[in-house]
């Protein structure tokens, strides 16, 4: 463990080119399939709190089941689709950033989407008469909500960040972990790993959690405080 | 209130615009994918060869390292334009399947079998595979097989075969990895357990603690590499005439040299398969 932390703290501070390239692709790839799964998953979310329509009890328990989806059958789904035997092969997406992107996006959204609706179903409760008085509709409501849940909706981000930045099953099945192209932080690490490379291994995953800890930290530093005095 | 939420959508369409702008930049270069096995990128032969190729074709050879039996699968799916692998019988059944144009020789190195330091089986110094099989078998001491259908379970499973013994699956001596041949050994070594391993997995491996390279030098335990063009017939996106080229490059005697030159501490990993270039070692 000695090793381990030598090897991290030597990676921060030498950090050669190698490492910011696995880092800032690491960062593009899960940051940008967080943001899709918000952009999919919060109103999928908000909509499922309020709207009542037949299934919908079926769509809360499978939103809430896909939470549990294996990473590696995301990429294993994700790779069947983007293969060139498969029916998107002619976009040429595998083993490309695009692809774990979209792997990343398919595992986050079921998250944002389950945890939004559990966060906005109770907010609703709260203010379903307010709302109603304004005469809003399902739209209009959805959107009101979504505002005003946003400092927790955030902590639903991270928490789709965390998944992300976290899974290696999804981006080595449809990235291949090729140098310089699809290489990120867990994929790394697996490798280092397989070459018996333990410390360096170790090291590689502690400079990860350290990257979890800025983004969760400039997350928490950027948010509005609640101080502010609002006037909804 | 509600007016601030354009700028949250704004950037997150900026987030997406610029993954997908870094995306066309490296889909502009030339490039061809290259389906190997985890054996020759661990060793860092490919860390050697291609950037030697790529100097003098411009071409960027794209790696994705994986087990023998996926690296077809996935050539068979035309999701690779290049194959170099390590199961004779698979690679000819790929051609003669039409997956693939021509099988190719590239090179060779061998199997060994790694073990404890204390070696309870006895098989240090054993150079013949099959009488250090049966005494593994008779021992109870644990072996650990990749378990994957990869190149080196292949012939794992071949030289069980050969040596008349038939490891049941439940046999609690007999434990299946389902990994790759690194993940193997971290697990071979956590087990104080034998295994069989390409030399130079083993060589470049930063894991060894006290195991030992026990069993070598048996014909049996010989380890050529074929390399395979995609058929360009099969699935329309195959790259390959830049396939074609890095093959030729490959075999030509530059290529070979190449490939005998590839040192890891000193010792040569990988034997070039053509005769001209063993001239030059």
């Amino acid at each position: 463990m000695g090793d381990a932390i030598t090897e991290a703290l030597h990676l921060i501070a030498f950090g050669d080119a190698a490492l910011w390239e696995i880092v800032s692709l690491s960062l593009r790839v899960s940051l940008t399939a967080v943001a899709l799964a918000c952009m999919i998953g919060l109103p999928l979310g908000a909509l499922l709190a309020i709207a009542r329509f037949p299934g919908r009890g079926a769509l809360v328990v499978g939103t809430n089941a896909l939470m549990g989806l294996p990473p590696v059958l995301a990429g294993l789904l994700v790779y069947l689709l983007l293969s060139r035997a498969g029916p998107l092969g002619p976009l040429e997406l595998l083993y490309t950033p695009t692809a774990m992107i979209i792997a990343q996006t398919v595992l986050v959204t079921p998250i944002v989407a389950a945890l939004s609706r559990q966060v906005i179903e109770d907010l609703h409760q709260e203010y379903d008469e307010q709302l109603r008085s304004m005469g809003l509709r399902t739209g209009g409501a959805v959107m009101t909500l979504l505002y005003d849940a946003r400092l927790s909706l955030l902590t639903v981000a991270l928490a789709g960040f965390g998944r992300a930045a976290a899974e290696v099953g999804a981006v080595m099945m449809v990235g291949g972990n090729i140098n310089h192209v699809t290489r990120v932080m867990t994929t790394t690490i697996a490798l280092e790993t397989s070459k018996g490379n333990l410390a360096m291994a170790v090291g590689l995953g502690l400079v990860l959690m350290l990257i979890a800890l800025a983004v969760n930290g400039a997350v928490m530093a950027l948010r509005p405080t609640k101080a502010v005095p609002r006037h909804v | 209130m509600r007016a601030r939420k354009p700028t949250l959508v704004l950037a997150l369409l900026l987030l997406i615009l610029t993954a997908l702008a870094g995306q066309t930049a490296t889909a502009a270069d030339r490039f061809i994918i290259l389906q190997s096995t985890t054996s020759t990128e661990n060793s860092g032969l490919y860390g050697y060869l291609l950037p030697l190729f790529r100097a003098k074709s411009g071409i960027e050879v794209r790696v994705v390292a994986v087990g023998t039996g996926q690296a077809l699968r996935n050539a068979r799916n035309g999701d690779g334009d290049v194959l170099i692998v390590h199961a004779r019988a698979a690679e000819d059944a790929f051609v003669a399947d039409g997956h693939g144009v021509t099988r190719h020789d590239l090179m060779a190195n061998d199997f060994v079998i790694v073990g404890p330091a204390d070696d309870p089986a006895g098989i240090s110094g054993l150079t013949d595979t099959n009488s250090a099989l049966r005494r593994l078998a008779g021992s109870a001491a644990p072996f650990v097989s990749r378990g994957d259908d990869s190149g080196t379970h292949k012939k794992e499973r071949a030289l069980w075969m050969a040596a008349g013994i038939a490891p049941a699956p439940d046999a609690s001596w007999y434990r299946e990895a389902g990994s790759g041949m690194g993940a193997t050994l971290n697990i071979a070594i956590g087990m104080d357990a034998y295994t069989l391993v390409d030399r130079a997995t083993w060589l470049s491996f930063g894991n060894r603690q006290d195991h030992r390279l026990l069993v070598e030098g048996d014909p049996a335990l010989q380890n050529p590499y074929g390399v395979i063009l995609v058929n360009p017939a099969r699935h329309p996106g195959i790259r390959a005439v830049d396939g074609q080229t890095f093959i030729d490059w490959l075999l030509s005697p530059t290529g070979q040299a190449a490939i005998a030159a590839f040192r890891v501490n000193g010792k040569q990993l990988f034997f070039p398969a053509r005769s001209q270039a063993r001239a030059g070692e």
